[in-house]
């Protein structure tokens, strides 16, 4: 057994263990914590299957930013959720070992498909490799995303600028087009507000890192907009800068540019011939172009969907 | 070896979300729940696509599980936001006709 | 060769006070002791490693990015640590029954 197996295997156990107890924990604090516990061990699980790109989102958005929105919306409720006072009756035991046993059968069942599958699936990797070249970029994820696939990614950003009219629209009537969020009460000379004023420095060189090494190396345009859009977040929640109301046309128009500047790109591939398609020779200018616009939008509509609905008057 | 070792523990994951799904009541357990499945079905995707010649996954699955991971949050986001809704609606944490398991508040 | 040695013996270093830290925060009674136990022994192990990965790096500019990784680390340990203790301070001046615990 070398060194790198038991490590493999531990971290496989430790995640196991770790989704376990956010499931089972009592406590709805400690059951979140937990999560964001497990979403930063399934980041390091993808290091070690060298998906460096995925292990960035999964650290950033699986684990961070999921985990923030099921902090404030525990928060939200007031510790309800505790866990019940009375014992455990024989017919409530039966209620969880019923489904306990079903899941333990599914999971065995899926482990055993996965360890039948045949080893030698050639996957697109060699179709990836053989077209590299003509996309424009050399990390081949980017390529994907933004080139041999880019309508999943064009759709993607559509599903969530969706997803955050879905959340504005629960909206009571009195509170549309307010601002987002709670309002905040960190001190201005205190530490939290310090690092706000501090992290938009490093942030926004990291964010700006992370777009243009993603042409070449992990990174991109989700883990930009990520890290753009929990800048952001630190940055309203220590007060330096307060949330923008819902109603403003700016904030409207920073949500569709990236999609927006996709669909244009795309219409003048479709003028040469294929939608989506881009100009030979002009793949990778057009490609940073279109990430720019998309990591900004991310960043906005990541952040609003963290802060969620309008309650309260600009 | 190791990449199906992750791709097998994508699959216990499966289980355990699943689990979490069926019996927990509060809408929040649920959500994470479900966002449990959904990394194991990423890690497990992700495991598979590592087979084969060629070291690290297939990059095609990588961008498709980015694209998930980013449509788990959206989904996940309008989740949390019908659930407070409900909550400052009813004052309920579980869905009616639900066996309120993990309420009444103790702490 | 070395460096090599020198990166065992800093990240090594690192991990132990890891482990200290981690001790802390399981056994120690309340959460300041707990604080004082991560935010220690943490950014020291994490600082350790960090330099342990200096030397390891091809070029200055990997170098540059694990320092500012490091920097970014304690900045947001030492702002959490602090907000975390104040709002322990607040719930226990806020609670009377926390207060005999």
């Amino acid at each position: 057994m070398t060194a790198a197996l038991v490590f493999d295997l531990s971290l496989c156990l430790l995640i196991a263990a770790v989704a376990l107890a956010a499931v089972l924990a009592d406590d709805l604090f400690t059951a979140i914590v937990l999560f964001i516990v497990y979403g930063l061990l399934a980041a390091i699980a993808w290091v070690r299957l060298d998906a460096i790109d995925v292990a960035l989102a999964e650290a950033a958005i699986g684990a961070g930013l999921t985990g923030l929105l099921l902090v404030g919306a525990a928060a939200r409720l007031g510790g309800r959720g505790a866990p019940p006072a009375a014992g455990r009756t024989p017919w409530r035991l039966l209620g969880k070992a019923a489904p306990a046993a079903l899941c333990v059968a599914a999971a065995a069942a899926l482990v055993v498909l996965v360890l039948a599958l045949p080893d030698d699936a050639p996957g697109l990797r060699p179709l990836v490799a053989e077209t590299i070249a003509a996309s424009g970029v050399t990390n081949p994820v980017t390529a994907v995303l933004l080139n041999f696939r880019g309508y999943d990614t064009l759709l993607e950003t559509i599903v969530l600028a969706v997803a955050l009219v879905g959340v504005w629209s629960l909206t009571p009537d009195r509170d549309w087009g307010s601002v987002p969020g709670a309002r905040q009460h960190a001190r201005p000379d205190g530490v939290l507000a310090t690092f706000g004023r501090l992290l938009p420095a490093l942030g926004l060189l990291v964010a700006a890192h992370l777009l243009w090494a993603g042409a070449d190396a992990p990174g991109g345009a989700f883990q930009a907009g990520t890290v753009l859009a929990a800048v952001w977040l630190v940055v309203v929640m220590a007060g330096v800068l307060p949330a923008p109301a819902t109603a403003d046309t700016r904030v409207r128009l920073l949500l569709v540019a990236g999609p927006a500047a996709f669909l244009g790109f795309g219409a003048v591939g479709a003028a040469g011939g294929v939608f989506l398609g881009h100009p030979a020779g002009a793949a990778k200018a057009t490609i940073l172009a279109i990430e720019t616009a998309l990591t900004l939008s991310i960043a906005a509509t990541l952040g609003l969907l963290v802060l969620g609905v309008p309650r309260r008057p600009a | 070896m190791s990449p199906i070792l992750y791709a097998a523990t994508g699959a216990v994951l499966v289980g355990i979300g699943v689990f979490g799904l069926l019996a927990r009541t509060h809408l929040l357990r649920r959500i994470l729940a479900f966002n449990v499945i959904g990394s194991g079905i990423f890690l497990a995707f992700g495991g598979l696509g590592s087979r084969g010649p060629g070291s690290g996954v297939d990059p095609v699955p990588q961008a498709i599980v980015i694209t998930g991971i980013v449509v788990a949050l959206a989904a996940t986001a309008l989740a949390v936001t019908l659930v407070t809704r409900l909550f400052e609606e009813t004052g309920a944490v579980t869905l009616p006709g639900e066996h309120p398991a993990e309420g009444p508040d103790a702490s | 060769m070395i460096l090599d040695i020198a990166t065992l013996v800093l990240a090594s270093a690192g991990v132990v006070f890891f482990i200290a830290g981690t001790l802390g925060l399981l056994r120690f009674p309340d959460v300041y002791a707990r604080l004082h136990a991560l935010t220690k022994a943490d950014n020291l192990g994490l600082g350790l490693i960090a330099l342990g990965l200096v030397l390891q790096a091809g070029n200055v500019w990997q170098a540059l990015k694990i320092v500012l990784v490091w920097l970014l680390a304690i900045f947001a340990a030492a702002t959490v640590s602090q907000l975390i203790a104040r709002s322990a301070l607040v719930q226990r001046s806020s609670s009377p029954a926390a207060r005999d615990s």
